[in-house]
């Protein structure tokens, strides 16, 4: 047996019967991750010696006979924007280098509670921005599938290592598209979950009424069975939701007949890949041959959303990034005379292109003169696009589009044109505007390059989400116990 | 010529709730540095900010002492700008819909009352302290930071300095009877900014609105007032204007003196705070904290005049402060004599507190001891005079009454075998005084009395030693 092969469903199981032990399935990982990162740097920092210990003392508690957490055993990649408490937290940055932070994120505490496992950070685009992790100050991170090309981002080191086995399941975080583009191009399931689902507790703030933590995993069942642990109210986070927990796996039926699919002739409209957009037109036959009833619909702003998108993330993204200066914590200037100097010297330093380019951009939308045509009219349209979605969850139960209007796309291709990188994002990022859930499953491949198929769900209608998908994922075995091969 | 100043304050004060607005640490005036501080105010990335119920009790508590309209619903915004003491960047305050709107505080001018309307008051969080050392390092203190605020703007109703003063102890009083703020301006937990500009009315010509910042005290604040209302209008005389600056007062050289020019207007790019959802205040909170609140001056001084039967002037003076009227009520508990209280309140002891700039709850002794220290003066053990004396140093030791008059021996002479022999005496030695007083010179009885209570150091009994003395030359 290839301990790496398993799903965390299966590393769980075949822990509790004794059959592998947790320091078993930790040293199998371990062993994979050095294999695999000299390829890949999917990771910035890999903790040895913490998995080891954690994987002990659960070893220690099945030989004591006592009640395992259920993500016992199950090795898991974090990304490197959520904060772990004595291990570096750098969210791909010059500016966090060092950063070891003092406290804990309450999605880590939780899954440490649940007995899991954490193997290390993953790499991102420096603090999230980006699709493609080619931003991170730690390096490249390379797409297993074929590692000239991208593997998405900005949760690219999530994704990479799901696939590349290195972990079973990982955490990332999705901005605006960030978990499910990742998630299309490394052909694996990537889940952003309803905003307020999943406490932001320890997540480095990128744009904070669009930030959501959420789950990647090689199949639907592994990420249902992550986001069990991490959900719920947190009262550390006024924007968590209180309300009854609900079993994403207990609940997970393979049924979906008579649910109400629509598909936003928008969408289809759009200028995409004719391959991806095969391959999405595929999938929805499938949806119709297994009982469910497809739809056209329409969502008419939502050609406003990618511009609105950028407007209200850009100028969350520049009041975010201004506590990084210098002072506190965090990279500082070596050369300075005045306390200008020292602001503008180490800011300038130690942050990449992309996020100077965001910090501008979100700087002069919030500017007096532009606050108001700029920054509170994208609020207003924010609105109307949300009450576009609204009424057609009055209808429907779930709306279909590709994940990234392309195939996962080679390195340095795009990262000299930040326009039509921002583009790649045009079908995730109305998910995040109107803070409702999403998931992205593979559903085809084309020249051995994974389609990513987006299924979105209106809020905290995460459990609909989940069975569409897994009913797919079966009836195409793709997914699942194949390892979304 | 005829020139009306025009003066507009925005005061920040700090609320007394136990935890900081955003965070669980103790809202605690001083205490080593960076020692009640955590992830949240010190603004680490990750963490985010949960509202103190508290703090919106409090403001609105504010809010309705000061006639405000309570908004229903509103929410937070961040106001951004760079500074080391300010953690993330920028401050949680709030923009565009206030916690409460609008509002005004009455002041009593000789004239009568006049309302000072206020624009709005809203919550925000205090910064950390920059701590500037001899060597030239800077260090930060990052206590403070997180330690709620309201921000009371005023319109530019004040015309005097006074005025803006009387304003300041009127809002300061306020806010101290309804308990959201002990206002010490010597620990910064009343801050005050204005702005000031002088008009002249006659050809409408008006000067650039000075800022003034820094201000320390009241007294401070006048006189900066006062500097600068003169400064404007010189400048009018000549024809002139005044820069749009920002100045600070200077107790030393007492004068203002510029900190910056004002040159652009500051962009602080406000955007909505999303990590705390908008506030809804429902009407039957604000009902039910307007019912909480305890009596304000003016129901105090109403009911004061009322109750006690005192001039409205005492019960104003009494009621200035909560601490001054409870320090009255509990003193009329123990002696019944409601105005016999209010004169000495009014005088010895307030006198001897504003001299040593003193605060009613500094005082050594309680109410049952001023109390107890007219009681021995109605009794005739001891004379008014002498009470004066053992109130001195009732506010130097906060012995009581009755241990210092034992201890010094003040129990006054009435004892009347005694005070005759010492008239007896006084009056074999002041011969020419009988004359005098026998030849119809009234003053002479009052030298002899004077002599009888230098014989006794004060402690005879004036009255007493006065009708001996008369019967006894009249016996001659
Ligand atoms: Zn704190």
């Amino acid at each position: 047996m290839d301990i790496i092969n398993l799903t965390a469903m299966d590393m769980r199981e075949k822990l509790k019967n004794k059959e592998i032990s947790a320091r078993d399935i930790v040293e199998a990982h371990i062993d994979r991750l050095q294999k695999m990162e000299e390829d890949l740097n999917a990771f910035i920092t890999i903790s040895k010696e913490e998995a080891l210990n954690a994987a002990d003392i659960i070893d220690e508690k099945i030989k004591k006979g006592e009640k395992l957490g259920p993500l016992a055993g199950i090795p898991i990649g974090v990304k490197d924007n959520i904060i772990t408490k004595d291990i570096k937290t750098t969210c791909g940055s010059k500016m966090l280098e060092n950063f070891i932070p003092p406290y804990e994120s309450t999605v880590v505490e939780k899954i440490k509670k649940a007995d899991g496992i954490i193997l290390g950070k993953t790499n991102m685009d420096e603090f999230a921005m980006g699709s493609s992790t080619e931003t991170s100050y730690f390096g490249i991170t390379k797409n297993p599938i074929d590692t000239q090309r991208v593997p998405g981002g900005s949760s690219g080191g999530s994704a990479a290592a799901v696939r590349a086995k290195e972990v079973a399941i990982a955490l990332g975080s999705d901005t605006g598209g960030s978990i499910r583009q990742p998630a299309s191009f490394c052909g694996v399931v990537g889940l952003k979950p309803t905003y307020g689902l999943v406490s932001r507790y320890g997540l480095v703030s990128l744009a904070n009424s669009l930030d959501q933590i959420g789950t990647l995993g090689r199949n639907v069942t592994d990420v249902a069975l992550l986001l069990n642990a991490i959900v719920g109210y947190d009262e550390k986070d006024s924007t968590s939701v209180n309300m009854d927990i609900i079993d994403y796996i207990e609940g997970l039926s393979e049924d979906v007949k008579g649910m109400r699919i629509g598909v936003p002739k928008e969408y289809l409209n759009l200028n995409m890949d004719e391959r991806v957009k095969e391959q999405i037109l595929n999938s929805i036959e499938i949806f119709k041959n297994m009982g469910a009833v497809v739809e056209e619909i329409s969502l008419p702003h939502i050609e406003y959303a990618l511009a609105t998108y950028y407007i209200i993330s850009t100028a969350e993204i520049s009041s975010n990034m201004a506590r990084f200066d210098g002072i506190r914590y965090g990279y500082r200037a070596k050369d300075y005379e005045t306390l200008d100097e020292l602001y503008i010297n180490s800011r300038s330093e130690a942050f990449g292109e992309e996020v100077k380019r965001r910090i501008m951009f979100g700087t002069y939308s919030l500017s007096k003169d532009n606050n108001e045509k700029i920054y509170k009219k994208a609020a207003k349209v924010r609105t109307i696009i949300k009450e576009d979605f609204d009424k057609i969850f009055e209808d429907y139960d779930i709306i279909l589009s590709p994940t990234s209007p392309s195939l996962p796309f080679r390195i340095g291709e795009r990262i000299e044109e930040p326009l039509a990188m921002y583009k790649s994002d045009i079908f995730t990022v109305p998910i995040n505007l109107t803070g409702i859930c999403a998931i992205s499953i593979p559903c085809g491949y084309v020249e051995g390059l994974p389609v990513g198929l987006q299924i979105i769900g209106d809020k905290f209608e995460e459990l609909k989400v989940l069975r569409l998908a897994r009913a797919f994922e079966k009836h195409v075995s793709l997914g699942g116990e194949n390892i979304g091969l | 010529m005829a020139y009306k100043t025009v003066i507009g304050l925005e005061i920040h004060v700090e609320l007394m709730t136990d935890t900081k607005i955003f965070c669980s640490c103790p809202n605690e005036f001083g205490g080593e540095a960076n020692t009640h501080c955590c992830p949240v105010c010190l603004g680490l990335p990750g963490a985010l900010p949960v509202l103190n119920k508290a703090v919106l009790e409090y403001a609105i508590k504010a809010g309705i002492a000061f006639n405000s309209k309570i908004a229903n619903i509103t929410k937070m915004d961040r106001k951004h700008y760079f500074y080391p003491d300010l953690v993330k960047g920028y401050q949680i305050s709030q923009d565009d819909v206030p916690l409460c709107s609008g509002g005004y505080v009455e002041i009593e001018l000789e004239e009568g009352t006049k309302k000072i309307g206020l624009t709005r008051i809203h919550i925000e969080e205090d910064t950390g302290k920059s701590i500037h050392t001899e060597e030239g390092d800077s260090l930060l203190d990052y206590n403070r930071a997180g330690v709620p605020l309201i921000e009371i703007v005023t319109e530019p109703d004040m015309n005097t300095p006074e005025e803006a003063r009387l304003f300041l102890e009127k809002l300061k009083s306020t806010l101290k009877y309804i308990e959201v703020s002990d206002c010490k301006m010597e620990e910064g937990s009343l801050r005050c900014d204005i702005n000031i500009n002088v008009v002249d009315t006659e050809t409408g010509k008006k000067t650039n609105i000075t800022e003034l910042k820094n201000l320390n005290s009241f007294s401070g604040a006048v006189k900066a007032m006062e500097y600068e209302e003169k400064r404007h209008i010189s400048l009018l005389k000549e024809g002139e204007n005044t820069e749009r600056e920002t100045r600070r007062w200077d107790e030393v050289k007492n004068e203002t003196i510029i900190m910056r020019e004002k040159g652009e207007v500051a962009d602080y790019r406000y955007a909505v705070e999303t990590d705390i959802l908008p506030i809804e205040i429902k009407d039957e909170w604000i009902e039910e904290l307007k019912n909480s609140l305890p009596e304000l001056p003016h129901a105090k001084k109403q009911r004061f005049i009322k109750e006690y039967d005192i001039p409205e002037y005492d019960a104003g003076v009494l009621t200035q402060s909560k601490e001054l009227a409870d320090f009255y009520e509990e003193t009329v508990k123990y002696i019944d004599d409601p105005k016999q209280v209010s004169n000495w309140i009014m005088g010895d002891v307030l006198r001897r507190i504003n001299d040593e700039e003193l605060e009613i709850e500094d005082l050594k002794f309680k109410p049952k001891d001023l109390a107890k220290l007219l009681e021995l003066i109605n009794e005739g053990k001891i004379s008014n005079n002498i009470g004066k004396k053992v109130l001195r140093t009732m506010f130097e030791t906060g012995d009581s009454p009755e241990k210092i008059v034992k201890e010094k021996g003040l129990i006054q002479i009435s004892d009347e075998d005694e005070l005759e022999k010492i008239v007896e005496k006084v009056l074999s030695e002041n011969e020419q005084s009988i004359i005098d007083y026998k030849n119809g010179k009234d003053r002479a009885l009052g030298y002899l009395v004077g002599q009888v209570m230098k014989v006794t150091k004060g402690k005879a009994n004036p009255q007493m030693a006065n009708q001996i003395i008369r019967d006894m030359i009249e016996e001659q």
